[in-house]
């Protein structure tokens, strides 16, 4: 199976006048075609520093090392006109926040168009808009909402139009930075639905961010755990989710409680402390400050992911291969 | 719960409606009965415009009721400057989002003594401690160790969580009884959110407070809730033990929601279409009706109650104990089983 995205030890670290901040550090990923993978971690993770390289989007004081392949080029060292290329018609981004990210004085149709006439300049005027019709119902909205203002569209439908936006130029690959993060569960389900068929139907990869572990154990074939810039753990959805390997995981997992679960009731699960400022990285392994599982070697030891002999890996001295 | 010293929020037929300048009325809150008492953790569940949160501010005497009343231990909140100033001391606040909940320009130790001074806390105190000493109590209660640490720090220099226990704690230092904590945890990491979670059931355990936790997160619920109120459009339209509701849903919004849950696999998910409609145009009958799947798929229809859930309303559900649906066709099925 050939590739469509391919990160390869990528590392970012932000320069700034305080020092370099290691955001990201040696992360390796791949999406193919039809193919769901999920990134989980919480804030500061540096889940979205890797989204942002994908298309180069990473603010000009970032520092970018390793490769990211997209169709087995280099998006980082690619020349501008291949990267316009690539954006919004190889790949593009769904991100969070819709209510920010659309213009609230256009019409969310001319807002979809937009891609489309810059990157079909010939096409007519009727067609684009036959094809804005076809996006808005693809996502499950009626085509007249081509006429709406943001504001007149609830927070379902406007992360729909986002969708719909994200895939105006037919790309192969889509990046959801949280696509789901701010809304109700019932949206969330519906939103969730739309991108779930999207993949099947499309045939197009799709690498979806998230805080939410049991949102991607859900929707993913794979999902990448990051703690602190890097990828602690990496298998497939249910397994990374119902049985995790690293410790940090299985934290992370358990903060999700499954409803029903005995175990679960009047004992929410956490991980005291918090994630560490990537200016000031522990020593060793960068969980071991917070982790129940700790000895002697964590805080002298930086762990590699390392496979367990299956499809899974994980960064911890205590996971042995099998 | 009858022992002495229990003290008991209640709504009563609360309904709180907002109207905008010559605009429709909007019924955000339409016929709530809801109670909590010192001791207990009631989770009051609900989508985005269910009204979950006007109900909250409505319990704390900060929205005026259209109909219905708002008691405290059977009296009812007397709308006087000096009447809310000591109800407030009772029941407390705890905001979501601490970020923007605190000011960025306060020290940690003036956000919460700013509660103390208002209420002129020190000189009532029964101990006689200092401010200091109430501020660096209400610190600990929190969580938050050793208190004398944190005085000087400004909410930027803190983590998530304990921005978060600083609002606990600047709820805590009035020693109320009664603490209503919408979404006290949305904004916050999920590992820290267990933390917080637990220091809630901690809260409950030391002090014997008791919490309404306003969220649209059942797993919340699951985790630390005795009771569980479920709100659709104004409405409560399920109510009762915790595990009971989310082991056993009755009524079909309920249902629907729990089979969102990502990750729960015993359930068909049942994805409703749209959103839960506009409070200035409730649906007649049955507020669900619209949305209803057991109406769509004809379960209704063949219980005999179709025309129930398009045409006849139903009763407010009773605060309080046990399992109360509000559902035709939960109604007509439990009648038939008797």
């Amino acid at each position: 199976m050939t590739h469509l995205l391919e990160l390869d030890d990528v590392s970012v670290t932000y320069v700034t006048a305080g020092g370099d901040v290691p955001a990201v550090r040696g992360v390796s990923l791949s999406v193919a075609a039809g193919e769901v993978v999920g990134v989980a971690g919480e804030s500061g993770c540096g889940k979205s520093t890797v989204a942002a390289t994908i298309l180069r989007l990473q603010p000009p004081s970032a520092r970018v090392t390793g490769r990211v392949l997209f169709e087995g080029e280099d998006v980082q060292t690619m020349k501008w006109g291949a990267l316009r290329a690539l954006r919004w018609a190889g790949a593009s981004m769904v991100f969070q926040g819709a209510l920010h990210s659309l213009n609230p004085v256009q019409r969310v149709g001319a807002q979809i168009s937009e891609p489309i006439r810059l990157h079909e300049p010939d096409l007519s005027d009727k067609k684009v808009e036959t094809r804005v019709g076809e996006l808005l119902e693809q996502v499950g909205l009626p085509r007249q909402r081509a006429r709406a203002y943001p504001h007149q569209l609830s927070g379902g439908q406007r992360q729909r139009v986002m969708i719909a936006m994200a895939l105006a130029c037919r790309p192969r690959l889509i990046v959801a930075d949280e696509p789901t993060t701010a809304l109700d569960v019932m949206v969330q389900a519906q939103v969730l639905h739309v991108l779930q068929g999207l993949v099947s139907d499309l045939d197009v990869g799709l690498l979806m961010i998230s805080h939410d572990l049991s949102v991607l154990a859900d929707l993913c074939d794979r999902i990448a755990v990051m703690y602190a810039g890097r990828v602690v753990e990496h298998g497939p959805a249910d397994k990374v989710f119902a049985d995790p390997l690293h410790p940090y995981a299985g934290a992370l997992s358990a903060s999700f409680p499954r409803i029903g679960d005995v175990a679960a009731r009047y004992a929410p699960a956490g991980l005291p402390g918090d994630p560490p400022d990537p200016a000031e990285l522990p020593s060793g392994c960068s969980f071991h400050p917070r982790c129940p599982k700790r000895f002697d070697d964590c805080d002298k030891v930086a762990p590699e992911l390392r496979s367990d002999g299956t499809s899974r890996a994980a960064a911890c001295l205590l996971v042995e291969p099998r | 719960m009858t022992e002495t010293g229990t003290t008991t929020l209640k709504a009563r037929g609360l309904s709180i409606r907002f109207q905008g300048r010559g605009g429709p009325v909007a019924r955000a809150v339409d016929g709530v009965d809801l109670s909590i008492a010192t001791g207990e953790i009631v989770a009051l569940v609900g989508e985005s415009g269910s009204g979950k949160t006007t109900l909250a501010r409505a319990l704390l005497g900060l929205e005026k009721p259209a109909a219905g009343e708002v008691l405290l231990d059977g009296q009812p909140l007397e709308r006087t400057a000096r009447g809310l100033r000591s109800f407030r001391r009772r029941v407390q606040l705890v905001l979501q989002d601490p970020a923007g909940a605190l000011n960025p320009r306060h020290t940690v130790y003036e956000s919460v003594a700013e509660g103390i001074r208002l209420h002129r806390l020190e000189s009532s105190d029964s101990e006689g401690r200092s401010e200091a000493q109430l501020v660096a109590a209400a610190l600990s209660s929190a969580g938050l160790r050793p208190p004398e640490r944190l005085f000087l720090r400004y909410p930027h220099e803190l983590s998530g969580g304990q921005r978060q226990r600083v609002l606990i704690a600047g709820a805590l230092a009035m020693a109320p009884q009664l603490l209503v904590a919408d979404e006290p945890v949305s904004s916050l990491d999920a590992s820290i959110r267990g933390e917080i979670l637990a220091l809630l059931l901690n809260l409950r355990e030391t002090l014997g407070l008791g919490v309404l936790v306003v969220t649209h997160d059942l797993g919340l619920a699951w985790n630390i809730a005795d009771r569980i109120a479920v709100m659709y459009l104004g409405r409560v339209v399920e109510a009762g033990p915790t595990e009971e509701v989310l082991r056993d849903p009755q009524h079909p919004y309920t249902r629907a929601l729990l089979s969102v849950v990502p990750e729960i696999d015993q359930m068909e998910p049942v994805v409703l279409h749209g959103e839960v409609p506009d409070p200035t145009r409730i649906p007649p009958g049955c507020r669900f009706h619209p949305r209803c799947p057991a109406l769509a798929d004809g379960a209704a229809e063949a219980a005999g109650v179709a025309d129930d859930c398009r045409r006849t309303a139903l009763e407010v559900l009773p605060a309080g104990g046990g399992h109360h649906v509000s559902c035709h066709l939960v109604a007509a099925r439990q009648s038939s089983q008797r």
